[in-house]
Formats: C-alpha cells, structure tokens, sequence
C-alpha cells in the first residue's frame, strides 16, 4: 500500500519524497528518465534568494534554512557553498533598480550589501569595469546540481520511498478512492494522493484533471570552462538579465545567459548564438576569461508560466492532487522548500509557509 | 546555392571531393590539419626533404595519389584547412578559423572525420613518453621524430607491427612490441585474412622483419604498468621488467562520431567495431536525409575503405541531387567495400579486444587524464546504483573535461558495464556535446 | 633533457624561441609540440594534480598539449607550427 504517488525526479519531486517518507508516509517516486537528470541537474547551479519575486521570499528563506543543512538532508555536501551572490549594474538605473530591491526586501533578512563603483572594484578586483555597482547577497551561493538533485532522491530511498527509474507514466486515473497510475514498463500504482511534480511537463498532467494551464518550455544555453586559476569568490548575475557565472572549486567556470532550442520532446541544446554571444561578450563582465577555452555547452527544458511564477498546491477540480511545477528556470534554490510544503499539505493540510499566490486558480479567473 | 560540405580531408574526403568535382559539383572540403592527407596520409611539412618511399613504406604511392589529388582540388574547390567544426545545428555549419567564428550552410553534407586510437589505460599512462600508438608514428612521418630513444610497442592492432617496423627501419631503438593478443587468435583469423592477401602479407611481413632484426616480439603479452617518476622508465608484464623511456600503445581505432550525433544522426551498436556508430546505408547514407557518412568515423576498414567509401558517398550525393553517374560504378564500390569488410572480421578476430582488461584495471587506475578519474571513482558510482553512461558521467566526471570522453570514454564504458554485470551494449554511449573541441573565449564573430 | 629524438630532417633551418622564458631552438616545420619536446620533458602541469604532461595523441584529439604564447593566445603544441622568435610558455598545473 503507498499513500503517496509524486510524479517527478527532479529536485521538486524528489524533496516531496523525502520529506514525505521522513513523516513515515509510504511514498512511491516516479522518474521517466534518471532522477535529477533534466532540469533540477542540468541548471546553473544557483543557489540565490537575491532577486526573487516578494511573495517568493518566505519559501525562498525556509530553503535557506533547509540548504543550510545539506549534508544532514542528502548526505552530500553537493559542493554547495555560500560564497555570497553578487548582481552586477551595467549602468545608474541599473543600480537605482538594485538599491530599490535592497529597500523592498529589507524585512526578509537576505543582508543585501550595495556596493558602489570603487567598493566592487576594492572587493572584487576580478569584475569588468562595465560594472559600475553591485549588490551582494552575502549569504546566497551556488552549488553542483549534478549531485544535489539525486542525492535527494537517493536520500528518499533511504528513507523508505520506493524509486522508479524509467517509467514513463502512460495513464492516470482517479477512481474516485484513489490514483491509479500507469507506466509503460508494466508498473501500475495506486494511492490517495499524487504529486505532479513533472517540471516543464506537468502541465499534461494539470490538464487532464481540467485545469489546463498555459505553460510553455524554455531552454537555458550554458557552457563550461576548461579549469582555471581561482578568481570568482562569488557567484554572479546581471541586473536587467544578461550572463551569469560561477567558478567552482576545481577551478571551471559556468556561464550561463540567452536561449538554447528544443532538440525533441525531452531534449535541447543550447544554440550556437548564446554560445558565440557568451563567448564574445563574457569578458567584459569577467576580463579574466581571455585565453580560456569553452569545453562542453548543454540546456535543459524549463516549464514557464506567463508570469514565471510557479504553480505550487492543492487542485482546484480533483482532491488529493497537488502541483509544484513551472519554477521559470529559478527552482533548484527553492525545490527542498517546496517538497517540505507540499509533505505539509499532504500530512496536516496545509503548508507553514505561505504559497497562495502560486495557486493554480490564478489561471482560472 | 548551398554548398555540398565534405569534414575531412583524409582518403574518404579527398575521394569524395575529388568524385563530385568530376561530376561538375564544387564542394566545399573542411579540415583541421593544415595539409590534406588526414592522419594516416599525413604529410609532412614544406621543405622536410624525406621521399614518400620513406615515410610511407608500401602505402608510398596510395599516399602520393591522395596528395597530389587534394593538390589538383586545392585551387578548384572551396577548402579550409586548419578550420575546426565545432557545432552543426538548423542545416548549418558553425566553424573556428584561427580564431575566428564563422558558419556554412550546406546542402548536402559528407562526414569523413576519421579515427584516433582506441585506449584502454594502464597506471602510468599519463606519463611523459606514453603516446597512442597513431601519436608516435605522426612523430616519425610528421616530423621526423622518434617518442624516445628506447622504445617498446603495445597493445595490439595492425597499427602495431607497423609502428614498430617503422621506427626500427627509421633508426629508432625499438626495445619490444607487446601484443595482447595470442598467436592462435592470429591462426584463427587466417581464412578470413587470406580475402586481402596483399595487405595480410604486408603484416606478416613487419612482424617477420622484427624477427629478423632481432626485436623481440611478446604474443599475448599485456602491459600492465608503465613505471617512471617523471618520464617512463620501463614497463612490466607478467614476470618482466623491461628499461624504455618511451611508450606507444593503443588497441586498434575508434571512430570520430560527435559530428554525426550533433547532426543528429542515428546510433546503433555495432559489435565489429564495439563501439556505437551513426548508422549507415552501402551507400554511406545516414538515417538524417541530407547527411552522408564516409571512411574510419563511421566503423573502421582502413584507408583503401575509406577512399572506397568516399566515392560511393560521393555518388550517393550525386543521385540523390539528380545529378547523372556511371549506374555501374555504385555496385563495384559496394562490393569491393564488401571485401573489405570480411577482412575486418578476420582482423577482429586475429586482434581480439581484450574483454578482460576492465575486470583488471585496478581501483587506483586514473581512466579519464583530463579531469583525473580513477576506475575505483568510477567503480563507486556504479555501486551506487548508476549504470547508464552518461549518468556516471555526471557523478565523477568521467568523460566532461577537454577532450569530451575521446580517450577515456570507451575504457569508461568498459569499466561500468562490467562492475553493473551489464553488457558492454546496455550501458549506453556518451552523447555529443558542442563545441566538439574547445572554443576561445572572445573568438572573432563574423557576420 | 629532451623526449623525443630527431631521427631524420635535422638540416633545416634553426627557429629560435624561449620556453618558460629560457632560451630555446627548434627548426622551422617543427611543431610547438615537437619544438619543445627535443629539448625539454613536458608541456604542461595536470589540471588537479600538477603532474608533468608531454602530449598523447599528436592529431588534437586529446587536448592535453595547451601550451600559452606570449600575446595570451592558447594553442595545441602539437598542430601549431613553431614560429621565429615565440615566447611559450606552460600552465604548471595546480598541486591538489
């Protein structure tokens, strides 16, 4: 017998999973491809509040706390680090739009520093001079997604929740007591509750139950650097959008910015425009990379929302399904924060933290 | 009009650009080397003063007609050399010309991105002085080099016996060749060698010669350490210690693949070459319509396949474009190609992949020399329940750094099928990922 | 220390360059590869371990020949032709 079904290895899925077998509920994760393979292994690797939506700060501070123990949730370090995130200003307005940010978060406790002109340059001597300020978010930082997600569904194995790996859902099914799921690979389960927690391709899952949403897939473009000399003690962005990086310890740089395309259903790359644009234009930004060789570039599919807000929450037509989907390419951060929410609604109704204004009825009025 | 492109200007490109410009189509050849010939026709550079006779040996006047063919095409089509495809994406090329970022639309497109060695690591691999086998014989036809001055030759492939004769006929000190595979393998692999007498009495014929100099040839013999503390100072193999201080090794070829995946060319597993392989038709077409596959990238035959099968594709270009061929010509290609092909099996056969080498590659074996990952890293996340390639990948880095897996992917596949019980076939491949080689940063954009 | 061993082609012209800064000679058609190799042992510094590289497949293929010049450009030793009067130098890796 599973009391829980969650559709979705990703770090979403996965957490829901976890936190959801650590309240002794019997969970079942199902995962198309491999765990953490899509999305939630393939991002940048940001692990950020800075520059978050308002209303997405209380769950964004709750993951902080949750990050803040990684170790103890997953059992890996996951090269996370709180090396601080810095977003840079490429021009006065681009400044006054940071300093406005600092003062509208002010309640949240993120510990926004504004660094001007010649505090950036005194404190990161590495910046371009394109720069002309930047905020920093001490506390923000980065990590490997390529171990953080499925370490988490490694975690929830451990903790009891029974894992599928390549089973594609074929059909689901309300019976009116419970789930019925189906898999292509023979696998059939059934419980009173399901998860949709399918990233970019949940939105099948949403519309089948009669809530339709308009979620469409983007696909980030992204490339690594060949090991350098370590420069970067933070990880960066761009006020306004624009390239951001990171170095991790061993030295490559990541560099993400523009748009990939969808190669198929599941897979996409990243485009050799964003890559030549990145290329070209990274070194104003980071005039450290001249010299250094691009190896590898890669995407993923990201579900996004008109408002690139996620959907996160009980159904407004069918009890017992619950969403966490569409993150706009901003999940990884938030994932765990979401999973525990979701295990709350799942076992006391309802979420600590507040998650109406990712209900989604807002696609209903 | 779009250009018909040609990548690689090995035996496979030149006959291919060679055959289209004799029907009246112009293509358009691209190369990374600085001269055409490829690796196996490698030439040397201006004013190196050696004849073809003595960097070439019996392939002297195969290697001349290539040369002197890519120098009649030279003027009359549209080559780059030293131009590296790094992307193919949307019917369009993306090109780096010495620095510069540049694209080419093509056509219709021919693949002939030929082979480097295939590896199997063994501790002290990375040493200053071990070189792929294909590496010391460049240093010699190339650049008039030996890799050392005392050197022994591992491995196996026919690659081996001629490497080593090269450099013993060149002066050089050749203090051993290691043949992984037995003698009776050789026996057994007769009947279908004797389809190319020619070319089997050629082997026979630099493994007699060793004989005959005194150079000891060890039939299944397998190296299993190179010693050395900043260059290689000898190797070991079953009882034996030997003084060098210099390697080659290698186990026959694989195929450069990422630019047919990148155009996104079907793969199936291939059990000849043990490798995945973007599929193709007699004729070289892939399973992408506009998208042609010629010579070692897509299975190795050899050199006089690959020329073979540069024509062939070429004519395939020709039909498909409604251009009129010689109807006869296809079919005499295709079977000579045939021939070729049962000569492969028996050289499989007479150099067997050594199925044992992943059971006995220890822990502390580094199998991936770019990001440093040793066969127990490798081994623990197979233990942890991952078995598809590209998933271990993403766990211990086998595989991500600069050379994208083209040495150790293959010893890496090896390595995960045997620890998860799986069959060398169910552990899938690495995918391609652009750039196919590394790409600067502020690299020039051209409009 | 050299590596590699001239065994034919040595009446070319000599083609002077310094290596790490020292003064070094090569002739013209050697490669950077080449060049460096007859008269030192290494080309480079492994990434995470700072152990000495010296090349491996000299048809760049396996990337392990990166050597700078002197105007930051970074290239294949082994597909780059020596050039008269060249600075090169080598990344020395990093010690874990």
């Amino acid at each position: 017998m599973i009391d829980v079904i969650v559709l979705g290895g990703g770090i979403v899925g996965a957490s829901a999973a976890l936190m959801l077998a650590q309240k002794g509920q019997r969970v079942a994760l199902v995962e198309r491809d491999f765990c953490g393979s899509h999305s939630s292994g393939v991002n940048y690797g940001g692990v950020r509040r800075q520059g978050r939506p308002l209303h997405q700060l209380p769950l964004s501070q709750r993951a902080h706390q949750l990050w803040a123990d990684l170790p103890g949730l997953i059992g890996i370090d996951g090269e996370y680090m709180r090396s601080g995130h810095l977003k840079l200003a490429r021009s006065h307005a681009d400044f006054a739009a940071l300093q406005a940010y600092a003062e509208q978060t002010r309640g949240f406790g993120l510990g926004l520093q504004l660094l001007d002109y010649a505090e950036l340059r005194a404190r990161f001597p590495w910046v371009g001079d394109i720069a002309v300020g930047a905020s920093l978010c001490p506390e923000d930082g980065h990590a490997n997604p390529r171990l953080v997600s499925p370490a988490f569904a490694r975690a929830a194995q451990r903790c009891g929740a029974a894992v599928y790996e390549q089973a594609e859902v074929m059909r689901i099914e309300h019976d009116s007591r419970r789930f019925q799921v189906h898999c292509a690979n023979g696998l059939h389960l059934q419980a009173a509750w399901l998860l949709n927690c399918a990233g970019a391709w949940a939105g099948s899952v949403a519309a089948q139950f009669g809530e339709a949403v308009p979620i469409t897939c983007a696909h980030p473009a992204m490339l690594v650097t060949e090991p350098l000399p370590v420069v970067m003690n933070v990880s960066t962005g761009v006020e306004g959008g624009g390239i951001y990086a990171r170095q991790v310890a061993r030295g490559n740089c990541i560099l993400g910015g523009g748009r990939g395309f969808a190669l198929g259903p599941l897979t996409a790359r990243p485009g050799q425009a964003a890559v030549l644009e990145i290329l070209r234009n990274a070194g104003e930004l980071y005039p450290f990379l001249k010299g250094a060789q691009a190896i590898r570039t890669w995407s993923g599919t990201e579900g996004y929302l008109p408002d690139h807000e996620p959907v996160i929450g009980p159904s407004s037509t069918q009890p017992g399904l619950l969403h966490g989907f569409g993150f706009a390419g901003a999940g990884f951060q938030l994932g765990p924060a979401v999973g525990e929410a979701l295990a709350e609604i799942v076992c006391t109704g309802a979420s600590r933290h507040p998650i109406e204004a990712f209900s989604i009825r807002r696609f209903q009025a | 009009m779009k250009p018909v492109v040609i990548v690689g200007a090995g035996p496979a490109g030149i006959s291919a650009a060679r055959t289209l410009l004799d029907h009246g189509v112009t293509p358009c050849l691209i190369d990374e080397n600085l001269r055409g010939g490829g690796q196996i026709y490698r030439r040397q550079p201006l004013g190196f003063q050696r004849s073809a006779r003595q960097i070439y040996g019996f392939e002297a006047s195969k290697a001349q007609a290539a040369h002197r063919t890519m120098d009649e095409l030279a003027p009359l089509i549209d080559y780059r050399p030293q131009t590296l495809v790094w992307n193919a994406e949307d019917g369009r090329l993306d090109l780096l010309d010495n620095g510069r970022a540049e694209s080419v639309d093509y056509a219709r497109i021919i693949v002939a991105t030929g082979a480097t060695d295939r590896i199997l690591p063994v501790p002290g691999w990375t040493l200053p002085g071990v070189y792929s086998l294909g590496a010391a014989q460049i240093a010699l036809k190339y650049q008039g080099c030996a890799i050392g001055e005392r050197v022994a030759f591992c491995g196996s492939g026919p690659l081996l016996y001629l490497v080593a004769y090269q450099y013993a006929k060149a002066g050089a000190k050749v203090v051993a060749v290691l043949d992984s595979a037995p003698f009776s393998a050789q026996c057994r692999a007769l009947p279908a060698l004797l389809g190319q007498p020619l070319t089997l009495a050629k082997g026979m014929y630099y493994r007699a010669w060793l004989t005959a100099h005194g150079i000891p040839v060890h039939q299944g013999a397998t190296l299993q350490k190179i010693d050395g503390e900043q260059r290689v100072s000898g190797i070991r193999w079953d009882d034996h210690v030997l003084a060098c201080d210099a390697v080659a090794f290698a186990h026959a070829l694989r195929s450069e693949t990422q630019l047919a995946d990148l155009l996104g060319c079907e793969f199936a597993w291939n059990t000849l070459n043990r490798a995945w392989l973007p599929q193709r038709d007699n004729a070289g077409r892939s399973s992408v319509n506009v998208v042609y596959l010629a010579g070692d990238g897509a299975g190795i035959m050899g050199a006089d396949a690959a020329k073979m099968a540069g024509e062939r594709a070429a004519l395939a270009v020709l039909e498909d474009s409604g251009v009129a061929i010689d109807q006869r010509r296809p079919a005499v290609l295709e079977q000579q190609l045939a021939g070729i092909q049962r000569f492969r099996h028996g050289l499989e056969t007479a150099f067997p992949f050594p199925e044992q080498w992943a059971a006995q590659a220890p822990d502390a074996l580094m199998v991936c020399r770019c990001e440093e990952v040793s066969a127990g890293e490798i081994r623990a996340v197979v233990d942890e329940g991952h078995w598809e390639l590209n998933r271990v990948k993403a766990h211990c880095r086998v595989g991500m750094g600069r050379c994208q897996g083209r040495m150790c992917g293959l010893a890496a596949a090896e390595i995960v099928a045997e620890r998860s019980g799986r069959g060398i076939e169910q552990v899938g491949r690495l995918r391609g990922q652009a750039p196919i080689k590394p790409l600067p940063f502020g690299v020039e954009v051209q409009p | 220390m050299a590596l590699f061993k001239r065994l034919a082609e040595t009446a070319r012209p000599a083609l002077s360059f310094t290596l790490d800064g020292q003064p070094a000679s090569g002739l013209l058609g050697d490669t950077l590869l080449t060049a460096m190799l007859t008269c030192a042992e290494h080309l480079r510094g492994s990434d995470f371990s700072a152990e000495h590289r010296a090349g491996f497949c000299l048809m760049g293929a396996c990337q392990d020949c990166w050597v700078r010049l002197e105007d930051g450009r970074r290239v294949r030793a082994c597909s780059t032709l020596l050039e008269e009067g060249q600075a090169i130098s080598r990344d020395p890796g990093r010690q874990p």
